[in-house]
């Protein structure tokens, strides 16, 4: 039985006594509270969580309203859901913050509730055949009552006379300045059945919307987890062996960080067929040997000369377990910082990539974008927003928040950055 | 400090090797490759034929004989012949395709870096004032969106509402009927005055920064402005050479402010967010607070002291930024089918012409190591440190 005295944020002093494991998880709990406490004061950073929120909750939602409540989305909604219920429970139920005996059951039990209410209310909402992201269609589309003129000046309840050459009369003959045509086209813009209007195929943007922001998310986050374990062990590895490790590595990074990475991946896109998760573990791999790599080599040779280090070497640790135990944690809290920025330049790559049409998937923001713009519809400007704002937008949003939510990040972590 | 250099070349050499080594097994080593795919194993290809092209591209040799061999004609400059053009070598499209992209990277280079410099540096100055946080937010939105929608965004505003500059490609067609020149060759005459220009402006400024007086080198620096000006009007208008291009450079030009916008909007974002905190570190500094208790004005402590102390880690970054502007040209060329390298690079891997690939894929190594070694031998002439160190 050890006891470790602990100082939280509100500055009691605390003794905690138990078994080793459960002293480290105290601690690390600890931790997080003290840097969520740090990070929450950061207006722009939680605006960026916020962003992200609502786009994690597009992805969640969107096998819920096709399928119904499966277990997988359940788990992920009750992921969401909870942080934002206890946010809301705790200044209307519990009057201390750390009150958890009132409020940990009652959150649990309100976001499971919500999770459930969105399973009833939600689930199974949308047909597939008419809501599928890809092969959806729908086949009743409004009528739009538009008007043959000479001069357009309202495209939305006018036509041209060429446009009008293809609706003729039940007679064959053109139709003239001043008739009224009942047309059923497919770009509709958004009404009760589609919310964000339909794309030129008759599939739902909102639906592609959210299979888009699923996908983003995959490979932000696979490509995130990818960089930062390569990039700590050869961060780590590089700076406490040195030597030829170190040399090696380092001339590695530094050709990865001069090529111009979407010039690579045009070029390897010509010999791969790529999927989703191709390119997540080779942005996470360019990035984890390359950039990220330098920044916790960096990080991890101000670690070294730490006397913890020596002592630990002292009391006869091997090489793996100095590395494994004493440094790698030390160089951990940049390393998740730097997970940020690459989820931000992951998800802008795949847009570009698929965008260019180089990658093997069927939804994704950058081909919804690739489609407009084919199809001509970007040149048509204010018309048809929902086909050119929404995904470009998302795509943004998506990337500006993790962004932002680095930056507010940085501030915790390195506090010569904190405004004062 | 000519060693330094050296042997920072020497580095980029070595590094060019193993860059197109690895291209090398990266494209033409691995399993199922378009040439073979292409020739080889084609059903289409009659066994004889396909034994013959084997035999010819050499794909029967042991992998280093092809490595060597690729080597050596890599470094004699034949780089073989594309396939979608077909009889035209591919040294041949990369001449004419390289100038282009140089001329849209140089541009943006330049702008990108100064504009980027000079407003980070004015809203670090003036932190917490009104415009600080519309600033921070704008270069935030351009540096995270997403590139070609914004590409596409500003064709639609600028060349189709309000219609001020062509919607795309590099040069308009109807102008070009009976030109007498070709558009390369007045695209070298760009390129050549942009690099005298440039180089120019730059030798006088480095010069005007020995006069010590601020009022005289202000008079001088307006003047020499002024002189360069003139001689630039005096190119296009009064020369004969110059005035006979002017139509078709004003063509060229016309085109390509569009794109150059593009990418310094977007690249620059990134340089003013780090300037910014680059500075606002900077100005914590005590030689700031001496610089104004001596009573220096608020000017020159901002640009003679933080400024300059500011500066070198952004220098550092550009580094970084020689890729990202790479990327950018990229992205832009393809949006407004601009044809240089980058759109090159896109159009040869999509229709798997591998020769003009490689080739393109090289060239933009080539451009990336060289802008590299060039921010290096800049760096070396902001830092003493690195100068000191290189003796």
């Amino acid at each position: 039985m050890i006891a470790v005295p602990d100082r939280n944020v509100s500055g009691e002093i605390f003794v905690q006594s138990g078994s080793r494991w459960r002293i480290r998880a105290n601690l690390l709990w600890a931790g997080l509270t003290n840097n969520w406490n740090l990070f929450r004061t950061n207006r722009i950073g939680i605006i960026g969580l916020s962003i992200i929120m609502c786009f994690g909750l597009l992805a969640l939602i969107h096998p819920v309203l096709i399928s119904g409540l499966g277990w997988y989305s359940a788990a992920g909604l009750f992921l969401l859901c909870w942080p934002v219920v206890a946010w809301s429970v705790f200044p209307i139920l519990g009057r201390h913050r750390h009150d958890r005996k009132v409020s940990l059951p009652v959150t649990i039990g309100l976001s499971g509730a919500v999770v459930a209410a969105i399973g009833i209310w939600l689930g199974g909402a949308w047909d597939v055949g008419t809501y599928h992201p890809v092969v959806g269609n729908e086949a009743n589309p409004p009528t739009q009552v538009r008007t043959v003129v000479n001069e357009v000046t309202a495209p939305a309840t006018q036509m041209s006379l060429r446009e009008a050459l293809l609706y003729p009369n039940p007679d064959g003959t053109p139709l003239l300045p001043g008739d009224v045509v009942e047309v059923r086209e497919q770009p509709t813009g958004p009404y009760g059945r589609h919310w964000l209007g339909t794309d030129p195929l008759g599939r739902d943007i909102l639906s592609q919307l959210m299979k888009g922001a699923q996908g983003a998310f995959l490979l932000g986050m696979v490509a995130a987890v990818v960089t930062v374990l390569f990039a700590t062990a050869v961060g780590s590895v590089a700076a406490y062996l040195g030597g030829w490790v170190d040399a090696f590595f380092m001339r590695l990074a530094d050709l990865l960080l001069m090529l111009p990475g979407l010039a690579i991946f045009i070029v390897m896109s010509s010999v791969f067929r790529f999927e989703l998760w191709h390119l997540a573990i080779l942005i996470g791999l360019l990035s984890g040997f390359g950039g990220v790599a330098i920044v916790l080599k960096s990080q991890a040779l101000a670690v070294k000369v730490k006397p913890f280090i020596e002592a630990a070497r002292v009391a006869g640790g091997s090489t793996t377990r100095v590395i494994a135990v004493h440094v790698v944690p030390n160089v951990m809290p940049l390393s998740l910082l730097y997970m940020m920025f690459t989820v931000t330049a992951a998800i802008q790559t795949e847009a570009i990539l698929s965008f260019l049409g180089l990658l093997n998937i069927d939804m994704s923001w950058g081909l919804m974008i690739e489609l407009a713009r084919n199809q001509g519809y970007f040149l048509t400007g204010m018309r048809f927003w929902w086909l050119v704002f929404p995904a470009g937008l998302c795509v943004s949003l998506l990337a500006a928040a993790f962004f932002l939510v680095g930056r507010a990040m940085d501030e915790v972590i390195n506090p010569r950055l904190r405004q004062r | 400090m000519l060693g330094y250099i050296a042997r920072r070349t020497a580095q980029m050499a070595v590094l060019f090797l193993v860059f197109l080594t690895l291209t090398f097994l990266l494209l033409t080593a691995l399993p199922g490759d378009t040439v073979k795919q292409r020739f080889a194993t084609n059903p289409n290809i009659p066994p004889e034929a396909a034994q013959l092209a084997i035999e010819r591209l050499g794909l029967d040799k042991p992998l280093w004989e092809q490595y060597t061999s690729y080597m050596w004609n890599f470094f004699r400059g034949d780089f073989g012949f594309s396939f979608i053009q077909y009889p035209r070598p591919v040294s041949d499209i990369i001449l004419e395709r390289l100038p282009r992209t140089l001329v849209l990277f140089l541009t943006v280079v330049v702008s990108y870096y100064i504009l980027g410099f000079v407003a980070g540096k004015f809203i670090a100055w003036r932190r917490g004032r009104r415009g600080e946080h519309a600033l921070t937010i704008g270069s935030v939105f351009l540096y995270t969106v997403f590139y070609p929608w914004f590409a596409l965004m500003l064709i639609w505003f600028f060349a189709f509402y309000a219609d001020v500059v062509p919607i795309n490609k590099f040069l308009d067609p109807q102008e070009w009927v009976d030109a007498p020149f070709s558009s390369n060759h007045v695209f070298m005459v760009i390129f050549a005055f942009i690099l005298i220009g440039g180089g120019a402006a730059l030798a006088f400024w480095i010069l005007s920064r020995r006069i010590r007086d601020p009022v005289r080198r202000r008079r001088i620096v307006w003047m020499g402005l002024a002189l360069l000006g003139i001689g630039a009007v005096w190119f296009w208008y009064g020369s004969t050479f110059g005035s006979a291009r002017r139509l078709y450079a004003g063509d060229i030009a016309h085109h390509m402010i569009l794109p150059v916008a593009t990418i310094t909007l977007i690249s620059f974002a990134g340089i003013m967010l780090l300037t910014r905190s680059s500075m606002l570190e900077t100005m914590r500094e005590d030689f700031i607070l001496t610089a104004r208790a001596k009573g220096l004005s608020e000017k020159i402590v901002r640009d003679r002291h933080a400024a300059r102390t500011a500066l070198l880690p952004v220098t550092t970054s550009l580094v970084i930024a020689v890729a990202t502007v790479i990327d950018g040209g990229i992205i832009t060329e393809t949006v407004y089918s601009w044809p240089g390298m980058g759109e090159l690079l896109f159009t040869s891997v999509v229709e798997q012409d591998l020769n003009l690939a490689i080739a393109a894929f090289s060239f933009v190594g080539v451009m990336a190591m060289v802008g590299h070694l060039v921010v290096d031998i800049l760096y070396m002439f902001l830092d003493p440190r690195i100068r000191v160190a290189g003796e």
